[in-house]
Order: C-alpha cells, then structure tokens, then sequence
C-alpha cells in the first residue's frame, strides 16, 4: 500500500476527530448568549464540555504535526500561507483556551462577562475561519513554482471560501447545541432543543449550498461519484439529525450531526485527492499527495507509532468520555463558586 | 521596504517572545505536577488532611499555569510553518516524527488525564486518581523528551542524509534522533530545572504563610520539602549540566568558546566569573577567574585545550565559505553565567532556609522575605539557559546545515510577521498579568477554601486519623 495516500487518510482522520469533537465545543462556546438565562446556565453549559474540550482541541495539535511529519511542504505552504488567517485563530483558541480555567477564578461580574466573550468570540472565530481555510483549499489558491502562497488574506475571503466559513459556523453551532440538549436538564434543555431546531433549518439550507457548488466545482474529476457520494451522505445525515430532533431523539439528533461533519470533510478529502493544495496559477505547481509527502522511511516510522498509539488513545479518551457521560444540571452546580 | 520590516528579524523576535513565553509556564507545569503528585500520594498512603489541603492549594496553582502552557504551545506548533517555512520544507521528513509522536504519545495523555484530575475527584476511586496524576506528570515528562529530541535535532544533526535533489534532510534512523547524545543530556538538566522552580514555588508560599503564623502544619511540611526537592534538584541540574558541556564541546565547539569568550585556542583555560570590558568581550579591563575551570567544564582535564572563536571562525570559513560563524558574544558569554549563577542562588538561599528552620526552629522576618522574593531565580536562569542554547546556535538554524536567514518563510511579508509578533505580545502581556494575578491570589488564600472540608474528611470526630474512607467525594469536585 502506498503510504503516503495512507497517510493523506491518516491526516484526515485526525482533522475529521479535531472538527467532529472540538466542533461541538466551538458549539457550545458561541450558544453561551443566546441560551443561558444567568451564570448557572453559563456553567452549567462551560461544565459539559469542561473536562474534554482541552482532549478535543488537541486532535488539532496532533493533525497539525502529523501535517509537518508526513507532509512537510504541505505544512510548510499552508501555514505561511493562511498566514493571517491562522494568526487569527490561533488567537481565538488562545482567548478561548484560558477563559474556561480563568473565569470561574474571579470575584467580579465584570471579570465573568469578559471570559464570557472570550469565550464566544473565541469559539465563533475558529469556526467560522476553519470552514474559509479548508473551501480555499479544495477550490486551490495562487502557488507559484516554488510552491509559494502568493495571494493575501482578502483573497481568501472569496464567495466560495465565505460560504464554506458560513457552513462550518452553522453546523458547529447546531452540534454544539444538541450537545447542550443532550448533556443538560430541564428549562435549559428545552431552550437548546428549540433553537436547535431553528438552527437546523438554516443549517441545512447553507451546507446544500455549499455541497452542491462543491461537486458542480469537480464535475470533470475522475472520481466525482466519490464526492457526490460523501455529499449525498452528509446531507442524509444533516436532515436525519433535524428530524431526529424534531421527534426528540437527542442521542440520535447528535450522533447525526457529528456524522454530517464526518462526511463534510471527507468530501473535502474527496474533492481534494490526489492534490493536497491545488494552484490556481498552474496545475504544475500543485502540491499533491506524492510531492508533498516526506520519505517512506518517515512515513513508514510515523505508521508504526500511529498502528501502536491509535488504539490505546482512543481507549483512554473514550474512557475520559464514558466517566463524564452524566448530564449537568442546575442542581449540580453550587451556589456560591467554589473560591 | 522600510528596512526595520525585515521579515528575518522580525521572525526572529517573534519565535524568540513567544518560545520564550511558552517557556516562562512550561517549568511550572513539568516540576509542579510532579510535586503535587507526590503530596497526593502521601494524603492517600496517610490520610492526613494537610497532605490534600497541599494538593489542592498546589494543585489550583498547577492547573492556573498549565492552561497558559497549553494555549501558548498550540502556537508553538503551528509557528514552523508559518515562520520558517523553508526551514520545515528542509528539515520536515526529520523533524516533524518527534513532534507528531509528542501529540501522539504525549499531548493526547496529557490532555485527557488533565481532564481527569480535575473532574474527577468525585467520580474515579482514590487510587485510581492518584494514578491519573502520575500518568499526567508521565506524559508532560514524555512531551519534554519529545520537544527536547526535535531541538537536538537542530543542535546536533544526527540520523539523517541529505537529498540534493529535494533539498532536504531525510530521516534515516528515528532511534538515533531520539537518542541524541544532546537530548539524552538536555532532558535531564531542564527537569530538574524545572522541579528546582516548583520547588521554590512551594517554598515561598510556605514562607508566606508562614510569616504570618497560618497554616502552620501543612506549610512547615511544605517549606522543608521544597526546600530539600530544591537542592537535590539543582545538584542534578549541575551534573548534568556538566554532561551537557562535554556534549557541546563536541558537536559545536563555537558555543563554548562564545560561552567564555575565549578567542585564542588555550590548554588550562580559566573561567572568568565576572568581565568588564568591551561589550563583545574581545579585549577585557577587568575579570575575575577560576584557574583551569573552563578547560576542566570542556573536557574533564584541567590542561585540556580549549579551540578559540578566532580558530573555529577560520576552520568553519574553510568548511563552508565565507561568512561570519560566531554568535553574540556578549549575549552567549552572560547568558551562561547568569544561569549557572542564579540557579546556585537559589540553592544557596536552600541551603541556608535548611540550617535556619533545623529542629522546627523558626527564623526572623528577613529570611522569610528572601524565601518569597527568591523565588523567579531558576525560573529566571531556565530562560536565560534557553537564550544561551539557542543563540549560541547562531547562525545557525540546523547547526552545520542551514542557515537561520535560509529558513525563513519566503511567502510572508515583514509587515506579516510584525502584525503578529504586536498582536502576540499585546495578549501575551494581558494574559502575563491576569494569570500572575490569580496564582498570586490562590498562594495568599492558601488552603483556606478546603479547610472548611475538614470535617468532611475526616468524619465528624476531628481525628485527622480515621482515613480517607470517610470521605464526601461530593465534597472533593471541581465546578466551573
Ligand atoms: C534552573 C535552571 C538552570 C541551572 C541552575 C543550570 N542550567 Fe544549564 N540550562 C538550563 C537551565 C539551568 C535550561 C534552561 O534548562 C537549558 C536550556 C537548554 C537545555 O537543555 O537546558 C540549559 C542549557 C545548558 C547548556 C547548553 C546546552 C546546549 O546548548 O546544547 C549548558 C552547557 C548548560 N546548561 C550547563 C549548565 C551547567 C554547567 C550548570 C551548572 C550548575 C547549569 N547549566 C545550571
Ligand atoms: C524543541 C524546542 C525548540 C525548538 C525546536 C526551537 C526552535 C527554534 C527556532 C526554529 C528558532 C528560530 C531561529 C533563530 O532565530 O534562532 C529559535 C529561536 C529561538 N528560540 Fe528556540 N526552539 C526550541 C526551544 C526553545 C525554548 C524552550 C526556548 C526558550 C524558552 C527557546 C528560545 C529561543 C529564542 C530566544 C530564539 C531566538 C534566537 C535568535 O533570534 O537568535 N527555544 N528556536
Ligand atoms: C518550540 C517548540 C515547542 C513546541 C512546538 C511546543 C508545543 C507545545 C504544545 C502544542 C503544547 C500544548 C499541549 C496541550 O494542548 O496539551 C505544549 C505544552 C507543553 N510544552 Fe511545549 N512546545 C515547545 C517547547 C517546549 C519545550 C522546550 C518544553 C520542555 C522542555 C515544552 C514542554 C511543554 C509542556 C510540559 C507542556 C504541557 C504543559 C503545559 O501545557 O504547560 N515545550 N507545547
């Protein structure tokens, strides 16, 4: 088997585990205004994702070096590249990161309804910038010969990579929200239920969108089937999950959306094979799978200790997962913080 | 282009803030966890509620620092690429393994078990959280050796061959880059270092309360345990600092020699503790010395010879052309003397807490205060040791194989990198000043938010023997 398209899946997994999970903590961050009625709400909501998100966030770490380990100049373009655009993020996972920890830490309400929009803001940033990185990606961006960005951040933020930002935004909100409903009791439940209905709906309506333009962009590719395929599933899953919802099979509703975000990015994957960034300015100068990978030495190492490390950590994060599986409620959350 | 927009310089500054930023948390996280591990350990072997009221109060302290760890090293990793992209384009196929199988092996762990401890005080069985900690402190341990492995790499280039027709290293033996003798003696030197700062962490908030008469039965266990992990850790700090001298010396002479500022080749060189001269040190009006001590660090001989920055400058201009091989002198030459110096601070001052506090004696106010206000040194010397490592280095990105001006990211513009580098540092700084804050605040409370679960603990009768079966876990949970 050749490795390094191994290992272009292998990277994909990683950023598929990185959006399906971080994605319903990005969720939860941005839902913090529009559902929570006063700071229990807000902790109860913070307390749902509190002891994963910081496992979750680090899918993003180990897809990243995975990136630098297997394909180095894919690594090396992308992030010099998206320059700004990753800066930004980088940013809001910063402000977002030490607002968990730091905000229950204060005495004052002010200090609270800081971390509060550090939170949101660092949520709906990420989600929104993931979805413009990876649609500018599929679509290809200007490389030169030296395989070069050669574009701006404006670049970037072209109809296709905004509505493929707008997508990812829409579809954390609507995972993160069924993960309240899921992991939460009472009124609080039932108010994330009905946004989580109305969310839904939007959600639906933009992802067809942004599918649709993505396989009317690869009509010529030789496996076009593949990602009408991918696309086609994502879609079932996106409207199952809303009528699961709808008849209030929360467990459902969410498994369902996660596997909408499974299948959105393995139609990006799709869309992208056998490139892994295409030029716009010459298909010459594409990186792909081949060109971009690192020696099968490396690559044959890096499988060995992903063959050996893959089951153990899914093991364990699956027990981290399994320990914390109660639902939060109000009555769970002490009166006075616990300073 | 305004020249100060030179996007070498600026990416310089910027990898330089902010590895240094990550670092100013990292020996907090890597020394405390093992600490307060070993305080969990002695509340479950014992019992006794001043071992977890040590916990927790460490604990929070632990767990304030690690999250500015954790969101400073996210840049870290992404910062190759978007700094020295040519720099990952050549040393990818080596470089990246160590890092990936940091995330795999290490940040994975670490990042559920974080989770775990924290939340998990009323949901997993004593013993089965005291082993979470351990694992916590296991991985945060391996992440060093991975990161460690990746710098020696860039130290000391070993298990590779150069393609000349990609450009690039190839990795050619995982099992030499992960067993480089420089990494082999780095890892050692910078835990210890890093158990010497959480050390003198717990010794000054002892100190503090102390001080004041409070707490007294869990701050004099406290005190005379960092005081101990202290000294014992910074004479593994100088063992294997000694070993990692010998290990420079041999794969790259330069820094040595810019270490001492030592120009002409000498057998029997001294060691000068203190110069005033011209700054890059090449002519001297005054210093202090040690006989034969430099040649004694180099080689473990006193006459031994020591090559001189004008020899190596000549030998390396042969090897690999013309051009300037030397570091800044005066950067190199204080960096080292400020980190040993400062370090055995920080062991003198233990030394002398021992001998005041021996036999439960108490000392006057004065020493307490050195206690508290000595506590940056090894924090201090960890950064400045850091400086020394990597400028030393210069000018060298892949010592012998790259250039650093080579490894810049050729598609990034100046104005780029200085957005970056300004938006770092203004919510570095912010978030400098609020974490300060809150660890300062939880070292002045003190256990005082547990110990009101005393009774709890220890059942109704205030006998803090009965043990930990009567324990509320309900009690123990952490809350956002
Ligand atoms: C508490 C902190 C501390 C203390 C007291 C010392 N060091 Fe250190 N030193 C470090 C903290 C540190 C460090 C920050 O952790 C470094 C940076 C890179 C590394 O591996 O450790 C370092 C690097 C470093 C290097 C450079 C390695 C390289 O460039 O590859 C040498 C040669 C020494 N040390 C030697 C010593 C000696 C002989 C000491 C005598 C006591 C000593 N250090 C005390
Ligand atoms: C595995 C760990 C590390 C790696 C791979 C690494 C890598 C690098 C790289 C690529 C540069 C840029 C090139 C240059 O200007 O020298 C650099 C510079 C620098 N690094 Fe490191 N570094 C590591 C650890 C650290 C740590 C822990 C610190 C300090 C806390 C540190 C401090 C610096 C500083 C101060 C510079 C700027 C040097 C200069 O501009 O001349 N490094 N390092
Ligand atoms: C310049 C290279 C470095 C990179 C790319 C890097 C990367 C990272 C990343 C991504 C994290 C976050 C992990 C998480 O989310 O749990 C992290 C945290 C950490 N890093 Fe670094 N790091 C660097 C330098 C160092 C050095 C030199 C050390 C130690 C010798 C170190 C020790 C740690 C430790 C112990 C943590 C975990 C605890 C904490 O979050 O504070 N790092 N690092």
């Amino acid at each position: 088997m050749d490795l390094a398209i191994l290992w272009f899946g292998i990277v994909g997994f990683f950023f598929i585990g990185y959006f399906v999970l971080d994605g319903f903590d990005f969720g939860v961050g941005m839902a913090l205004p529009f559902l929570a009625k006063d700071d229990t709400d807000k902790r109860v909501m913070i307390n749902t994702i509190g002891p994963v998100w910081d496992l979750n966030e680090t899918w993003l770490i180990v897809a990243g070096a995975s990136l630098f380990a297997a394909f180095p100049y894919w690594y090396a373009t992308l992030f010099d590249g998206f320059y700004l655009a990753l800066l930004l993020i980088l940013l809001a996972l910063i402000a977002r990161g030490v607002s968990f920890e730091y905000r229950r830490l204060g005495r004052s309400e002010k200090w609270k309804r800081w971390f509060d929009w550090m939170i949101v803001v660092g949520s709906a940033v990420p989600a929104l910038l993931w979805g413009v990185a990876f649609a500018n990606i599929i679509q290809g961006v200007a490389i030169d010969e030296t395989g070069t960005y050669v574009g701006t951040l404006f670049d970037l933020l072209n109809p296709y990579g905004l509505l493929g930002g707008l997508t990812t935004l829409l579809l954390f909100f609507t995972h993160g929200v069924q993960f309240i409903a899921l992991k939460t009791d009472g009124e609080l439940k039932e108010r994330a239920h009905a946004l989580s209905v109305r969310a839904g709906i939007v959600t639906i309506a933009v992802a067809a969108a942004f599918l649709v333009w993505t396989i009317v962009q690869h009509l010529e590719v030789a496996h076009v089937a593949f990602i009408v395929g991918f696309a086609a599933a994502a879609a079932v899953a996106l409207i199952g999950s809303w009528v699961a919802n709808r008849v209030r099979r929360e467990g459902w509703a969410f498994s369902l959306t996660a596997a909408t975000v499974v299948f959105a990015v393995l139609t990006i994957l799709a869309a992208l094979y056998p490139n892994v960034m295409p030029s716009t300015i010459d298909p010459a100068y594409s990186l792909t799978i081949q060109n971009a990978s690192s020696s099968q030495y490396t690559l044959e190492v890096m499988t060995w200790v992903a063959v050996i490390m893959m089951p153990l950590v899914l093991a364990y994060q699956g027990f981290t997962y399994w320990v914390f599986r109660r639902r939060i409620t109000r009555e769970s959350i002490p009166v006075a913080a616990a300073h | 282009m305004v020249e100060w927009l030179d996007p070498l310089l600026l990416a310089r500054w910027q990898f330089g803030l902010t590895t240094l930023y990550h670092f100013l948390f990292v020996p907090l996280t890597i020394g405390m966890v093992i600490l307060v591990a070993m305080f969990q350990t002695a509340w479950v072997r014992t019992a006794k509620p001043k071992y977890l009221h040590l916990t927790r109060l460490f604990g929070k302290i632990f767990l304030i620092n690690f999250a500015m760890g954790v969101v400073t090293g996210i840049v870290q990793e992404f910062q190759f690429g978007m700094n020295w992209s040519d720099y990952s384009r050549f040393v990818g196929d080596v470089f990246g393994a160590p890092l990936a199988m940091e995330g795999l092996v290490a940040f994975f762990l670490e990042a559920s078990m974080i989770g775990l401890w924290i939340f998990g005080w009323d949901k997993l069985s004593a013993r089965l959280h005291l082993a979470v900690i351990w694992m916590l402190a296991l991985s945060t341990t391996l992440s060093a050796y991975f990161i460690l492995a990746a710098n020696a790499f860039m130290q000391n280039p070993v298990g590779f061959e150069l393609n000349e027709e990609l450009g690039r290293a190839e990795l050619t033996d995982i099992g030499a880059v992960l067993t480089n003798p420089v990494a082999l003696a780095q890892f050692p030197h910078t835990i210890f270092a890093s158990v010497m700062f959480a050390a003198v962490v717990i010794v000054a908030v002892a100190a503090y309360h102390l001080s004041k008469g409070q707490y007294l039965d869990e701050m004099r266990t406290a005190l005379r345990f960092g005081l101990i992990v202290n000294i014992v850790a910074f004479a593994g700090v100088a063992l294997t600092g000694d070993q990692l001298s010998l290990v420079m010396v041999e794969t790259q002479p330069m820094k040595m020699a810019s270490a001492e500022a030592l120009y002409q080749t000498t057998a029997g060189a001294s060691f000068s503790i203190f110069t005033w001269g011209t700054p890059d040190g090449s002519s001297e009006l005054f210093s202090i010395r040690v006989p034969y001590l430099l040649s004694f660090l180099s080689t473990h001989d006193f006459m031994g010879t020591v090559e001189g920055i004008n020899d190596l400058q000549a030998q390396y201009e042969q090897q690999f052309g013309p051009g300037d091989y030397t570091p800044i002198i005066w950067v190199t030459y204080w960096s080292f003397r400020w980190m040993i110096g400062l370090g055995a601070l920080a062991a003198v001052v233990s030394v002398v807490g021992l001998w005041l506090t021996r036999g439960g004696r108490t000392p006057s106010g004065w020493a307490w205060k050195v206690a508290i206000w000595s506590a940056p040194l090894p924090l201090i010397a960890s950064l400045v040791g850091w400086i020394f490592t990597e400028m030393g280095r210069q000018p060298w990105i892949v010592f012998g194989l790259m250039l650093t001006e080579d490894g810049v990211s050729p598609g990034v513009t100046g104005l780029e990198v200085l957005i970056s580098l300004v938006a770092f540092t203004l919510i570095y700084g912010a978030l400098a000043v609020v974490e300060f804050t809150l660890i300062i605040r939880a070292a002045v409370d003190g256990p005082k938010e547990w110990a009101k679960y005393d009774a709890a603990l220890t059942g109704d009768d205030t006998d803090a023997s009965t043990g930990s079966g009567t324990v509320d876990p309900a009690k123990l949970a952490t809350i956002y």
